[in-house]
């Protein structure tokens, strides 16, 4: 799906569409809340993220070592316990992060309250929304290793918990070996250096967030766009088809 | 395309619609040929089918005269099809070569059994 958590009723029947125009045999939810549409030909691809793109759906987040997804629960709009606009900050976090590379992948949660439903607290950063603000954890994973997240600290604005997340990427990603996930580096370096870095030196971590953003302007490319403007486009197409053409040449 | 009447050997495109150390992909009745072209621009055809788990060759990486599967990463001799050890086997490779910058393939190999 595009690069966040939520969907509607026109981007649903644009994926309908390119799902029966092309056959596309499996269409599967993520477990990262994104719609997969498995087993598309190959050269068909340029034509399927040309639908996709007009109907306003923009990939781009995964196809590195980079931000997957962030993943959210409905938060305060929809659940009686909820504290915080979780979506709206998933949403947002995931607009600040996608096509950021990083040593490894970089999986995030955000849960509008304890109760945790996003299960943010098994991913490399997590937030826990609480009354009085925000809740950051992060050095979590759930694959080859599974490990429960650490809490980093508390911040009262969303826009103090988007500047620390920020910041904490950025170091990982000046920090961070290549395969080596946050919870490697933080164990490495240690969650103190993290905390006093990214939450509680505030030039310290102003300085980080503004170098993430400043790459980002150059990092946020989509590549379905890229390839249905042109590029690369040797990789979709046969050198030549002897299928039907050539049949009579062939016997 | 023209088919050059002297010979077997048909023009199935020309070499810059490969990139150097890449591979594009023929359709046949057959099957998908793989047609490599390597840093030095020699052109080699192999069937798109690597004999372990069916990996598209034409989709692995180009070294030398060798392309190693992007599945399991078998390696094989562009010039012959066979794979490198420790691994064994092969697949099938079809005569192609290069004229005035066209890719001309042996279409008689493509309709009997492979030669190699
Ligand atoms: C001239 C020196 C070196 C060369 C040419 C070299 C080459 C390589 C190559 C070709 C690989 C395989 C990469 C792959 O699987 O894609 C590799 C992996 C690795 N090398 Fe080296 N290496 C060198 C020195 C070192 C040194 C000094 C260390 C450690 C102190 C080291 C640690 C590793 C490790 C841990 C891996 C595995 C990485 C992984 O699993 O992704 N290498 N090296
Ligand atoms: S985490 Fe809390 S706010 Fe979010 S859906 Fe679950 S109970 Fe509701």
């Amino acid at each position: 799906m595009s690069t966040r958590t939520t969907t509607s009723a026109a981007e649903l029947r644009a994926i309908a569409d390119v799902v029966d125009k092309f056959n596309i045999p499996s269409v599967k939810v993520t477990g990262g809340q994104r719609i997969d549409m498995l087993g598309v030909k190959k050269e068909d691809l340029p034509a399927v993220w040309a639908d996709l793109n007009a109907a306003g759906l923009v990939s781009g987040a995964a196809y590195a070592k980079g931000l997957r997804t962030v993943k959210t629960c409905v938060g305060s709009d929809w659940c009686r316990f909820g504290t915080q606009d979780s979506t709206g900050l998933g949403i947002k976090l995931e607009r600040l992060l996608w096509g950021s590379w990083t040593p490894a992948k970089v999986k995030l949660g955000v849960s509008g309250c304890p109760r945790n439903c996003a299960e943010a607290t098994c991913k490399d950063v997590g937030v826990v929304c609480v009354d009085s603000g925000y809740e950051i954890h992060f050095a979590g994973a759930a694959g080859l290793e599974v490990r429960k997240t650490d809490l980093l600290g508390n911040v009262r604005t969303e826009g103090e918990a988007i500047a620390v997340i920020a910041a904490i990427v950025q170091l990982y990603r000046e920090q961070g070996r290549y395969l080596e996930r946050i919870w490697k580096w933080a164990k490495r370096i240690g969650n103190d250096t993290v905390r006093e870095q990214c939450l509680e030196d505030r030039d310290r971590r102003q300085a980080l967030y503004e170098r993430f953003l400043y790459s980002q302007q150059f990092a946020q490319t989509d590549p379905w766009a890229e390839r249905v403007a042109g590029k690369d486009a040797h990789e979709f197409a046969p050198l030549a088809d002897l299928t039907t053409a050539r049949q009579e040449a062939l016997v | 395309m023209t088919v050059t009447l002297a010979a077997t050997w048909i023009d199935i495109g020309p070499l810059d619609a490969i990139p150097r150390n890449g591979a594009r992909v023929l359709k046949t009745a057959m099957e998908c040929v793989a047609v490599f072209r390597t840093a030095s621009d020699e052109v080699y055809g192999l069937r798109d089918q690597c004999p372990h788990k069916q990996g598209p060759l034409s989709q692995g990486i180009v070294h030398g005269h060798f392309v190693t599967c992007p599945l399991h990463s078998w390696v094989f001799d562009l010039r012959t099809g066979a794979v490198e050890g420790p691994d064994e086997g092969s697949t099938p490779a079809y005569p192609v070569r290069v004229e005035q910058g066209r890719i001309l393939l042996d279409i008689a190999a493509l309709a009997g059994p492979a030669s190699a």
